[in-house]
């Protein structure tokens, strides 16, 4: 059976380059950053070039540069570490409706403890609007946080110019990057953003390594305690094999962008007229403002699990916002948050392409699926 | 995560469609994901259910539970069928996900419900 992986926005394989990269780490070169000895010297060197290549990368310094375990660790050391480290009497904090749980939760939590909380809407493309940032920010706000693109819809915001409004108003701008680190073209001398998180495995890196960017002169709070690694923000010996891997995938990344999204881009719109051309099948998300790898529809009349596993015993792994795939049974909060009904959300389907798809992926994906939506359609009590 | 049993009603449901003269229909939704089920009986002789079939808008679990309850109650009499409990559907599947136990109260809750109905129908009529 043929096998297609169209789920790299949940994560992607490791390179073999990455791999390779990482090996002697792991083995002979295993020293601890901290030790005074040669192994841990080699360690400590080698890391820092790590971070130097990243800061090279993005246009930044390597003192801006702070590796975390992930993209989640990331936005909470953002998230915790600006509301810790501010000197504002002010407590108001910024988000968005569509932004990933490792963002939302640690503003919920804030939310909790006292902090007042603006979660600004999106429109049914899942965009965010200026304007609205513009009317709620004060001298009260601490802290903007809106991701560069979304996890589920692909939909790309316009940050440049949230960060510059935020930065006008006198708040910290942070955008979890997860999504776009590497897939779309960044230059931290251009946007004016505070903080940035980026993952590893979203990159061909390892899993349980990320980074944040935080630009010289902002002010973070610790939020964990322990050794004095990464500026003591990140307590913990660091992961010198996950750094040495995360550091060749940005190379790696940065180096191939501009064919890989012309390629994916191609490949992705093909996927969409697909599918679109079925019978009540509708995009959820831009047209254009959108990652180069992400299709998101909603299949009416059709249940997104059972869509995925049908899909997968044809050897297509995807993904799904439907309440019977989430742990909690909540539709996606992305989806219901572009205005969608509970049933769009259910029959959602993500498909999100990377490095490995090709054209002959796309086209079984276009043979299959219109056997499988119209068979769970006359399993379906719901009629149009 | 699910079971080989669960897979092979998912793929292969059982009974699925709809029956034009059915004698009792019901039809429940899920609370808490917001699926849908709907049940169709025909009653034979002896309050036996002669056919049955379903039509299901959920996850596998949803569509596999359907599936099973069907096999188990055709041929059932009415008081026999009425007994049968979710925990059954999902024991003869193998078991289900503590996630997904309460995906096996649709079908349960819908054969209630067409027998129900069907109880109903019967009333009117005589
Ligand atoms: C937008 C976004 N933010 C954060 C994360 C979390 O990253 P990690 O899995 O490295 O914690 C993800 C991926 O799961 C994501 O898509
Ligand atoms: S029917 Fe929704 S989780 Fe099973």
């Amino acid at each position: 059976m043929q096998s297609v992986y169209l789920d790299h926005a949940a994560t992607t394989p490791v390179r073999e380059e990455v791999f390779a990269a990482m090996v002697p780490y792991l083995t002979e070169k295993f020293g601890n950053p901290s030790s005074l000895h040669a192994l841990g010297r080699e360690a400590r060197r080698d890391i820092e070039e790590a971070r130097g290549r990243i800061a090279r990368e993005l246009n930044a310094s390597p003192q801006e540069i702070l590796f975390t375990s992930g993209g989640t660790e990331a936005d909470n050391i953002a998230i915790f570490g600006a509301v810790a480290g501010s000197k504002k009497p002010g407590k108001h904090l910024v988000t968005s409706a569509i932004e990933h749980h490792g963002v939302l939760h640690p503003f919920q939590a804030l939310e909790s403890r006292g902090y007042r909380l603006t979660v600004l809407p999106v429109d049914k493309y899942g965009l965010v609007d200026p304007g609205e940032l513009e009317k709620v920010l004060s001298p009260e706000t601490i802290l903007v946080s809106i991701m560069q693109a979304n996890n589920e819809v692909g939909t790309i915001q316009p940050i440049q110019e949230l960060a510059t409004l935020t930065r006008a108003a006198g708040a910290l701008f942070h955008t979890d990057a997860v999504q776009s680190l590497g897939i779309l073209p960044i230059d931290l001398q251009e946007l004016p953003v505070d903080l940035l998180s980026a993952s590893g495995h979203k990159l061909y890196g390892p899993k349980g390594i990320g980074f944040l960017y935080r630009r010289k002169g902002t002010k973070l709070g610790p939020t964990a305690f322990g050794g004095a690694q990464e500026n003591s923000l990140r307590p913990g010996t660091e992961n010198v094999a996950g750094i040495i891997g995360l550091a060749r995938a940005v190379e790696l990344a940065v180096a191939e962008q501009a064919e890989t999204s012309k390629r994916l881009i191609y490949l992705r719109d093909k996927l969409i007229a697909g599918l679109t051309a079925l019978p009540q099948v509708t995009l959820n998300g831009h047209p254009r403002l959108r990652l180069p790898g992400n299709v998101n529809v909603s299949v009416s009349r059709v249940e997104g699990e059972s869509l995925i596993l049908r899909l997968d015993l044809k050897g297509i792994a995807v993904s799904s916002g439907s309440a019977c795939t989430s742990g909690a049974l909540d539709p996606s909060h992305v989806l219901l948050a572009m205005g969608l009904n509970h049933q769009a959300a259910h029959g959602s389907l993500r498909l999100t392409l990377g490095r490995s798809t090709t054209e002959a992926d796309i086209d079984y994906v276009l043979q299959v699926a219109p056997g499988i939506i119209e068979g769970l359609r006359q399993m379906s009590p719901i009629v149009d | 995560m699910y079971s080989e049993k669960v897979m092979d009603h998912f793929q292969n449901p059982r009974n699925v469609g709809v029956l034009p003269d059915a004698d009792g229909v019901g039809e429940v939704g899920n609370m808490r994901c917001g699926d849908i089920m709907r049940l169709y009986i025909k009653i034979g002789k002896d309050e036996t259910i002669e056919d049955i079939k379903f039509q299901t808008f959920g996850c596998g679990a949803a569509i596999a539970t359907s599936s099973m309850i069907t096999e188990i109650v055709k041929g059932m009499s009415l008081a026999e069928a009425e007994k049968v409990s979710n925990r059954q559907v999902a024991e003869e599947l193998d078991g289900l996900p503590p996630v997904k136990m309460h995906c096996s109260n649709l079908a349960a809750d819908a054969l209630k419900a067409a027998i129900a109905n069907y109880r109903e129908n019967r009333g009117a009529s005589s």
